[in-house]
């Protein structure tokens, strides 16, 4: 059992309506897993749940690195070691990009500025804007800010990575370039979980993909075999759908 | 007795400036320490209401509608001729003090709400997912942003606390508006009355414009 995500009969209600239906699912260190699906399968749902952002039943059981995911002190140090990135990337619109990469080190880490500045401009620099460090997020394109969100995320040095929808807010131009962040990020041993309706991409990155559809998992497997062999005729009526227009 | 002898005689003028002048000191006095009172109370009050446990919000909710809903002229006069019965004897001061605290933190409390809730949800979820606490969450993320919004109601506010300040002149408090009334009777003129109504046009003409500024200014967004 030394998966680094477990998670076992996830479910979850908004009132009557349920939109998980109870959820096994084990991620390894360091693999790739993309989650696909329909809109309304409740894929976006199951990642947030797994830094908790969304609350679930408490018969469901998450843990991450073995720390069980509830509400306390331990979901601070759950957090501080699961990054996440937003569809609408949700940065501090009032600080700098250069601050908003570090207030969370400083914070939560405690570094100091000097540390907190040296490691985001080189975490900048990886993603590809180390000039525009000083700007306000409001003067950088939907794919640079994305970009900024990603350094903001690796700035904890988290152990998993979070991706809800990183590219569907982007004007489709942008949506490469952040893509492109995320496949140097692949392999380099943090564990993604991806949401996503690039399918090119998943092929290309995923050592899993996950199938979602009316918050069950569908079914799940290596990218070759579910885009090319999918065994569930929902997932061949998905694809169809999304691949062959 | 022409016009100018009665309402804007010169030497009646100048003999009460010296009065009036010591009545805008305590004005100014009453004012200030209300308003800094009310903005660290309706702080305390907002973030309470929306994040405390619930009986607790209902008491702030509770609070919050009292202060707002009841006239400060009743407010003052029931602190300074009522609380001595039960053995709480204010000065006129503090009598002043507290009543427009009391009620500048209700209305304060209520513009900050409205500022921490304009805030996007995802400013709240990005703070969370970086495990930031709820602490910094507010000083470091939403209060910053929030400031920006509320900063032209909250000037309002305080011109709506410098005004009511002239409500203490009715517990004895030697006031800008209670100088010059006594000034007034002193010299059978009304010329001193006069006097003190230019002088809160020329304190509060300024913060009226500042916040007509302001509203354009934010108004239009970032």
């Amino acid at each position: 059992m030394s998966a680094q995500i477990n998670i076992h009969n996830l479910k979850k209600s908004y009132g009557e309506f349920q939109v998980l239906h109870g959820i096994d699912l084990e991620i390894a260190q360091g693999e790739v897993v993309c989650v696909i699906g329909p809109s309304g399968s409740g894929k976006s749902t199951l990642i947030r749940c797994i830094n908790r952002l969304e609350a679930f039943d408490d018969e469901s059981e998450i843990a991450v690195d073995g720390i069980a995911v509830v509400p306390g002190r331990a979901l601070a140090a759950v957090r501080a070691e699961v990054g996440m990135v937003f569809q609408s990337f949700n940065l501090f619109p009032h600080m700098t990009v250069l601050r908003n990469v570090m207030l969370a080190p400083m914070r939560v880490r405690h570094s100091s500025v000097k540390d907190a500045e040296a490691r985001a401009r080189v975490l900048l620099d990886r993603v590809g804007i180390s000039e525009q460090a000083d700007k306000y997020p409001e003067n950088l394109s939907g794919g640079q800010q994305q970009r900024v969100a990603i350094a903001r995320a690796l700035a904890m040095e988290p152990k998993v990575l979070l991706f809800d929808e990183p590219t569907s807010a982007l004007d489709p131009e942008m949506v490469g370039e952040v893509l492109d962040v995320m496949k140097k990020l692949a392999g380099t041993g943090v564990t993604m979980v991806i949401v996503t309706h690039e399918m090119g991409f998943a092929r290309q990155v995923a050592d899993r993909v996950i199938f979602m559809d009316g918050g069950n998992v569908i079914e799940a497997g290596p990218p070759a075999e579910i885009f090319d062999n999918p065994k569930e005729e929902r997932t061949r009526s998905f694809l169809h759908a999304v691949l062959d227009h | 007795m022409d016009l100018f002898s009665t309402f804007f005689n010169m030497p009646v003028l100048l003999n009460s400036l010296p009065q009036l002048l010591s009545g805008l000191l305590v004005t100014v006095q009453i004012g200030i320490t209300s308003i800094i009172c009310g903005l660290i109370g309706g702080l305390f009050l907002a973030i309470t209401r929306l994040y405390a446990p619930t009986i607790i919000q209902v008491l702030v909710r509770g609070y919050i509608d009292i202060f707002r809903s009841i006239p400060l002229l009743v407010l003052l006069i029931v602190v300074y001729y009522a609380l001595p019965f039960v053995g709480i004897r204010l000065s006129p001061f503090l009598s002043a003090v507290t009543a427009l605290t009391l009620v500048s933190a209700a209305y304060t409390a209520e513009i900050f709400r409205a500022g921490i809730e304009a805030i996007p949800h995802g400013q709240f979820e990005a703070s969370a997912a970086l495990g930031l606490s709820n602490r910094h969450t507010m000083v470091d993320v939403i209060l910053p942003q929030a400031i920006r919004i509320v900063i032209p109601p909250l000037t309002n506010n305080c011109i709506n606390v410098m005004k009511d300040t002239a409500l203490a002149s009715v517990v004895a408090m030697p006031d800008l508006l209670k100088q010059a009334t006594q000034a007034q009777a002193l010299s059978a003129n009304p010329t001193p009355l006069i006097g003190a109504a230019l002088i809160y046009l020329i304190l509060l003409w300024p913060m009226v414009y500042v916040v007509a500024r302001l509203e354009k200014r934010y108004s239009r967004g970032r």
